[in-house]
């Protein structure tokens, strides 16, 4: 209807797709705000707090008002900008944020409420009564708020992640990144050449002016086809620069199949990270809008927009053909929207210009020094009144362009929080010289507006940023292009009683910002943050520098006066799941597998997460119906014969060279120097605050060779910290260490039965408790000449051991033990019963050893030799540690049969309940098979002093209170005799 | 004047010509009782219950740039008491109960609404961790509710509950907690303080302080030289560079966060959710951006902006807890100077300087403990004593080992 | 950010743990008098200087060396790295 001959869209081929439930068709090329447009629809949307009927005002990612969402179903893509949406066939369009349809919104009586709405009103009222906020007035505002609507549903589209590496990376593909990307290509360089569209020309492709006597088409295909066939040259369309990080990192989001009906395996989105040694901004310029009185109607449109939509997409901006278009414009460059149109055809009855000496560039009507009033039309520009010469007349228009100057898109230069400087030739802000360290502005995003300018300072701007990186370039030959310059009259808005839209989308006026003036919030951070200026999804990228300007004008201050806000990443509003990779799933983080896992497995292991371990919890049996049937018989067949448990996930560290021993020393808290070869000792090691950091067992197994051993939560910190140790504390130390966690299968043996079964398997040794007493270790072999390390090491508090293999004979070794000890009834166990047995012996885990505990509370005070200089040991004296009362005690409910809790607080029988009052609380539970009654560890005021005494267990959160009888946390065998014989 | 639903229809009605600056902006006083450094939430806190509560008119806020520009102006707006330790509970509790009755009490709506905060619950050892902080809290007079999967999954039904690598097991609730409308906070406090005589002077930086044998007597300006009975501070992130005018170093490093802002969505997120088997947190403003954040970006830096790996990490917690924001946009992305301390608690306290107060080390949990923070400081201020929920929040305490350290992750600032 | 590693080049900083400030080398002497004071403002005081920091950087998802890296926390800019190791022997010759 309104599609016009020429343009870059390919005819031969028909799209059809749907915007609110109707069939539409467009062509490729078309983006679905043109393709709209062609098809005569001018309503896209609706404003965010007043419903106001919107049409499109941009024709790239600055787009304010045509938000849609695409798609449907888990895929609906809410917030969509139609203008840089790529047609596709069958692609579907929603409008958003009105019911019950576009044309009819309820809430469009938020428009004729609008005075009650003013920037802040919210702030000082919903407060009476108290309760009505929370069950009245925010469950509406919550309502009428947000834009599309998102599915919440897992995202079923796949994304990738990749890295870039390049001498220069250019952003923006127009004539200045053109230009830079040609000169540096042509050198040798490794280029990256980035644009958001998914055509390369940027604005060349809007512009009707001749290169080299010639459509600046022909230049653009001679550039692209030369620039894609040079193998150091990369060219990513439809690909976003949205952030400027540090060190020459840029964030960029290329959308791979978005454009797609069917994008076959192809992923939805990519991340790149592109690492640059130097970096050229070409993403042109903005233009911005004049605010007069109801400027916002459908049809109103800015001039450059209206000038590509009808180059670029051959469309008019009006419904019908034939319809009057008019352009409002303080500057040169708007009336070539006006020349372009009338050139096309489209018929254009006046220049609106406010400069009284504005020049007469073509055969319509000039309005010097005149300007627009006001505006009619419900759902699209049907009149415009002027001002001029002393009338304010109403005029037919059905279409208006509006230019008010170019700001240049200098937002990637701010990201490291540098300023942008006023230009006041220009009538605009550029980038500043603080930008990110090896990034250099070019093009229009340097004020460089004219084609001729753009294209110099992008082959100029290549050339000086290679000659950094020590590569000559030389200077393209350069077509032949426009060179006229055309900076706006300092004129901002259109004054007047009417409201005059700053920003569109969050319904911001100039009278809002004349509110934020009369109340002080006058920074340009309390006029955004009091009218909401510029937060909307397009950050105000067509609001910001003319709202500034109006504040500038109310405060009497100059513009640089007034200032900016901060620029922040991203560029565009980014998916989240193109940041995230997409959904993982399972794959969120890394899943680490026993030796033993898949033989666990077989058995019907049941398994549980432990970090990024998988581990065994318990291995139920047919007839088990609870999992403490399981582990209730795994616990009583290790203490009464013999049980296997991959204890493989503690770390393992290897400990060698002539100053081990006393590396040791310094890292532990409990001297392990005077350790025998042979012997394991248990090690305490302090973080150098003072508190407990690990516990685990320090094996010697030759004089200048030990294996550490740590808990499996702090495997990886210990072995940091133990790094630190010896390259940042003690370098001259001879030691080295090396993880070994991975390296070793490590079972645990446990059980009066142990020794027999080893003695199955291991290869002529004598574990006879003399040979081989508690805390014996030795390297062996075993099954036949396998190299092996034995541990005589407890956990249970039965005669246990460790056992080491090397990690790929794991499941073979617990094959052959369960093999050898069938007639022992042997079992495997896991991380349930391991825990029923260290509960009953009072061992820690990190339910205790939480960063908190000192080694008095867990009764090792003595541990820490106050003879010599460790980790941990002077910062353990303070006041506030050694004053520490709490102790690790055993806690028995008075009725055997009632469970405790972990997390379960302390209290003297009968106290009354509360913070000042608390003396504890309950860290591990289990019920104990052996005992027939549940058992529990915590820390107690004075615990040590209070065996015997009944206190009271509090789980609040329940409404529960036990009776709990202190006692020793060795509830089994507390002279440790099983273990030694 | 006072500010109300019939002031509003007034004044619509008249064309909005009657509304007043919510502040002065006065030239500075040769010399006040108390002057405050740093015009963030803390400090216009600070200086309203100084004022309003404590009898202390005679009172200037100096700050460096505009009032409410430190990181009350961005941060994930959460206001909860859901702590464990005895040094912290009962001020975060008290905080809440300030908050229940804020906007009330400073004739300004700061939107504080009681979302509830729900802590995701991946494993037995976190329940049981849950579990002794939820009785804390409900020891300190808080609320605190141990959920369920079942309750869990009532509540949010597009949690990951099927395909996750670390399975929703349960949660924490605490049903009072919820967000409020962070620059608002600020702004009722400014009118509150200013209607009640405080001076807020705004582009004021505090280039020095003036000591006489060990008292200050008052501090150097960009605006020139301010006299003071008393000085507090607070100034967040910005803590170490102040007190070493005064000649203190302190146990805070200055680190970086980051936080995001989708763009605006129909409702979705009720609450406020927080993951346990990664950092990220979320809830989604009235407004509908879904507002969240994650982990410190663990490098000291006063740059206000951060990085990607922490940006991906972010966003790689949310999807694994939340599949179904994937399709949002991220509009916004912020970031905000967080004065970390070595224990991850705050300090409220006088200092070895006579006369120079500290209220800083916030970490990156300052916003919820706004009114308390301001409430206890005016106290400790006007009384020169300690308010009892303070009691622990001591300078000294790292000197004596009476240590606040809610995580257990010893003296690296970053790690908690 | 990219860490000039001494030995492999500039290196992701998501290979890195990072711990903070590098005076944490300096280890007072448990044994000598006054030692609680000495590592009290060892372990717990922070320059936390707006400009040149000397940091520790772990490279733990590579070749797990501990560097010391100096880096403007104003603008992010590394001026260098040196291992760890190194910068502890001048230490301890006194020299750094």
């Amino acid at each position: 209807m309104t599609r016009i001959t020429g343009g870059l869209i390919d005819r031969s081929q028909t799209l059809n797709f749907t915007f609110d439930g109707k069939r539409y068709a467009g062509h490729p090329g078309d983006t679905l705000a043109s393709a709209l447009l062609a098809n005569g629809v001018r309503l896209m949307g609706r404003s965010f707090k007043y419903h106001r009927p919107r049409g499109v005002v941009a024709a790239g990612s600055e787009e304010p008002n045509a938000l849609v969402t695409v798609g449907s179903g888990a895929r609906a893509t809410p917030n969509t900008r139609a203008t840089v949406v790529e047609l596709f066939d069958g692609l579907q369009a929603t409008s958003q944020n009105r019911w019950p349809s576009l044309a009819v919104d309820a809430l469009g009586v938020n428009d004729l409420l609008s005075p009650f709405f003013a920037a802040g009103f919210y702030y000082k009222t919903f407060m009476w009564p108290k309760s009505f906020w929370e069950k009245l007035y925010e469950p509406i505002i919550r309502r009428a708020a947000g834009l599309g609507k998102l599915p919440m549903q897992a995202d079923p589209d796949a994304y990738d992640k990749g890295y870039l590496h390049c001498d220069l990376l250019v952003i923006g593909g127009g004539a200045a990144g053109l230009a830079a990307a040609l000169t540096a290509a042509r050198a040798g360089a490794q280029v990256v050449l980035a644009d958001e569209d998914f055509r390369l020309g940027g604005r060349l492709l809007a512009e009707s002016h001749a290169l080299d006597d010639a459509p600046p088409t022909d230049w653009l295909a001679g550039v692209t086809a030369e620039l894609r066939s040079l193998p150091n040259l990369r060219i990513l369309t439809r690909t976003t620069v949205f952030g400027a990080y540090d060190h020459g990192i840029y964030g960029a989001v290329e959308h791979v199949s978005d454009h797609l009906a069917e994008p076959g395996g192809r992923v939805r989105q990519t991340l790149w990270r592109i690492t640059a040694k130097r970096s050229l901004l070409a993403a042109g310029a903005i233009e911005r809008h004049i605010p007069f009185a109801n400027n916002d109607r459908p049809g109103v449109m800015l001039a450059g927009a209206m000038r590509a939509y009808a180059n670029r997409w051959a469309v008019t901006p009006q419904a019908r053909d034939g319809d009057r278009v008019a352009i409002f414009a303080n500057n040169d460059d708007g009336h070539r929207t006006a020349l372009d149109l009338m050139a096309r055809g489209v018929p254009i009855f006046g220049v609106i210009d406010p400069r009284e000496d504005a020049p007469r560039l073509g055969e319509c009507q000039l309005f010097a020094g005149g300007q627009v009033t006001g505006t009619q039309g419900r759902l699209g520009l049907s009149s415009i009144r002027i001002a001029h010469q002393g009338r304010n007349d109403w005029y037919e228009c059905a279409a208006l362009g509006v230019s008010g100057g170019w700001n240049p898109n200098l937002h990637l230069a701010a990201h490291h929080r540098g300023r942008p400087v006023w230009d006041d030739a220009l009538q605009a802000f550029v980038p500043g010289p603080d930008g990110p360290p090896g990034l250099c502005a070019i093009g229009a995003a340097a004020g460089q507006g004219t084609t001729a300018a753009a294209l110099a300072s992008g082959a100029k701007g290549a050339q000086d940023a290679l000659r950094d990186l020590g590569i000559a370039a030389s200077l393209p030959d350069l077509p032949v292009a426009e060179d006229h310059s055309a900076p706006p009259a300092p004129i901002w808005h259109v004054p007047g009683p009417g409201r005059a839209w700053v920003d569109f989308q969050n319904d911001v006026t100039v009278k809002d910002i004349a509110l934020a003036h009369r109340e002080n919030m006058r920074s340009v951070e309390h006029m955004k943050r009091w009218t909401t200026l510029g937060m909307a999804t397009d950050q105000g990228k067509t609001a910001n520098v003319t709202a500034l300007a109006v504040m500038a004008e109310l405060t009497g201050q100059s513009i640089p006066q007034t200032g900016t806000t901060v620029f922040r990443p991203p560029y565009t509003p980014v998916a989240i799941s193109a940041l995230s990779g997409g959904d993982p799933g399972t794959h969120f983080k890394p899943t680490r597998l026993t030796p033993t896992h898949h033989w666990a497995a077989e058995r019907g292991a049941v398994f549980i997460e432990s970090g990024q371990w998988m581990r065994a919890q318990y291995y139920p049996r047919p007839g088990e119906t609870h999992w403490r049937q399981s582990v209730d018989r795994e616990a009583q067949a290790v203490r009464a014969g013999v049980g296997i448990c991959d204890v493989t996930t503690l770390g393992k560290i290897d400990v060698q060279g002539g100053d081990a021993a006393a590396f040791l020393d310094r890292l532990y808290a409990n001297t392990m120097s005077t350790l025998k070869v042979g012997r394991v000792r248990y090690g305490l090691m302090l973080r150098e605050d003072g508190f407990v950091y690990d516990d685990g067992t320090c094996a010697r197994l030759a004089q200048d060779h030990f294996v550490v051993t740590t808990t499996t939560a702090n495997a990886g910190l210990v072995y940091r910290n133990m790094e630190f140790a010896r390259q940042g504390l003690w370098p001259d130390l001879d030691v080295q260490i090396i993880s070994t966690t991975d390296a070793w299968a490590q079972i645990a043996v446990a059980g009066p039965k142990s020794r027999a079964l080893l003695e199955r398997v291991v290869d002529d040794a004598d574990l006879s408790n003399e040979a081989f007493p508690f805390m014996a270790c030795d390297t062996l072999t075993v099954c036949g000449g396998l190299r092996a390390r034995l541990f005589r090491i407890s956990f249970s508090g039965e005669l246990a051991y460790e056992l080491a293999v090397p990690a790929r004979y794991g499941a073979a070794l617990m094959d052959r033990l369960m093999a050898k000890g069938a007639d022992l009834g042997v079992v495997p166990y896991g991380l349930e019963a391991l825990n029923v047995l260290r509960i009953e012996k009072g061992h820690c885990t990190a339910a205790e050893v939480n960063g908190q505990t000192t080694a008095q509370m867990l009764g090792l005070g003595r541990m820490v030799s106050q003879k010599k200089d460790a980790l941990g040991v002077v910062l353990s004296r303070r006041e506030g540690l050694v004053g520490e009362r709490r102790a690790l005690v055993g806690l028995m409910p008075a009725d055997p049969a009632t469970p405790l809790v972990g997390g379960a607080h302390l209290f003297t029988a009968g106290a009354a309940q509360k913070t000042e009052t608390d003396q504890g609380w309950i860290t591990s539970v289990c019920y104990s098979p052996h005992l027939n009654s549940h058992i529990g560890l915590g820390f107690l005021e004075n615990g040590a002093d209070r065996l015997g005494e009944e206190i009271t267990a509090a789980n609040p959160l329940a409404g529960t209170d036990v009776t709990v009888r202190v006692v020793s946390p060795h509830f089994l065998d507390p002279e440790g005799g099983r273990l030694r014989d | 004047m006072r500010f109300s639903g019939f002031r509003v229809v007034k004044e619509a009605l008249t064309g909005h010509k009657g509304w007043k600056p919510l502040w002065r902006d006065p030239d500075p006083q040769p010399a006040y009782d108390i002057v405050i450094v740093g015009g963030g939430g803390h400090g216009l806190a600070t200086a309203y219950y100084l004022a309003n509560t404590f009898d202390k008119p005679r009172v200037a806020v100096l700050e460096k740039g505009w009032l409410g520009g430190g990181n009350i102006g961005r941060n994930t707006t959460i206001v909860r008491s859901n702590y464990l330790l005895p040094g912290n509970q009962p001020f975060y509790e008290f905080s809440l109960k300030l908050w229940e009755g804020l906007e009330q009490e400073f004739n300004f709506n700061a939107m504080m609404s009681q979302r509830g905060i729900l802590n995701l619950i991946h494993s037995d050892a976190q329940r049981d961790a849950y579990r002794r902080r939820g009785n804390a809290m409900l020891l300190s007079g808080a609320d605190a509710e141990l959920l369920d999967l079942a309750a869990v999954r009532d509540m949010y039904p597009f949690l990951n509950f099927d395909n996750a690598r670390f399975p929703i097991r349960g949660g924490l609730l605490q049903r009072r907690a919820g967000t409020a409308r962070h620059d608002a906070v600020a702004w009722g406090f400014a009118r509150g303080a200013d209607l009640a005589g405080v001076d807020l002077i705004q582009n004021c930086e505090v280039t020095g302080f003036r000591i006489e044998n060990g008292t200050v007597k008052g501090v150097e300006t960009t605006r020139g030289y301010v006299g003071a009975g008393k000085v507090g501070v607070a100034v967040a992130g910005s803590t170490t560079r102040v007190m070493e005018k005064a000649g203190l170093r302190l146990p805070i490093e200055s680190q970086g966060l980051q936080a995001f802002v989708s763009e605006g969505l129909k409702p979705a997120i009720d609450g406020v959710i927080t993951f346990g088997a990664g950092h990220f947190y979320i809830s989604q403003s009235d407004k509908g951006g879904l507002v969240f954040g994650g982990d410190i970006e663990s490098y000291n830096s006063y740059a206000q902006r951060g990085n990607l790996p922490v940006v991906e990490d972010v966003m790689e917690c949310g999807m694994a807890m939340l599949p179904g924001i994937g399709r949002a946009r991220v509009l916004r992305s912020w970031g905000g100077i967080m004065d970390m301390t070595m224990d991850g608690s705050p300090i409220i306290d006088r200092t070895p300087v006579q006369g120079l107060y500290l209220n800083g080390g916030w970490c990156y949990g300052g916003f919820k403990a706004t009114p308390a923070s301001g409430y206890t400081f005016a106290h400790l201020l006007a009384t020169d004593t300690p308010h009892p929920v303070t009691t622990a929040m001591r300078l000294d305490r790292f000197e004596r080992g009476h240590l606040i350290d809610e995580k257990g992750a010893g003296a690296q600032p970053n790690l908690h | 950010m990219i860490i000039p590693h001494p030995l492999l080049g500039p290196r992701d900083s998501q290979e890195f743990t990072i711990m903070g400030d590098a005076k944490l080398l300096a280890r007072p002497d448990g044994l000598a008098d006054g030692a609680e004071a000495a590592f009290f403002d060892y372990l717990y005081l922070r320059d936390n200087p707006a400009g040149l920091h000397r940091e520790l950087w772990y490279h733990e998802q590579g070749d797990r060396s501990w560097l010391v890296v100096t880096r403007d926390t104003l603008t992010h800019e590394i001026l260098g790295a040196e291992l760890a190791s190194d910068v502890a022997r001048r230490l301890a010759e006194g020299a750094a």
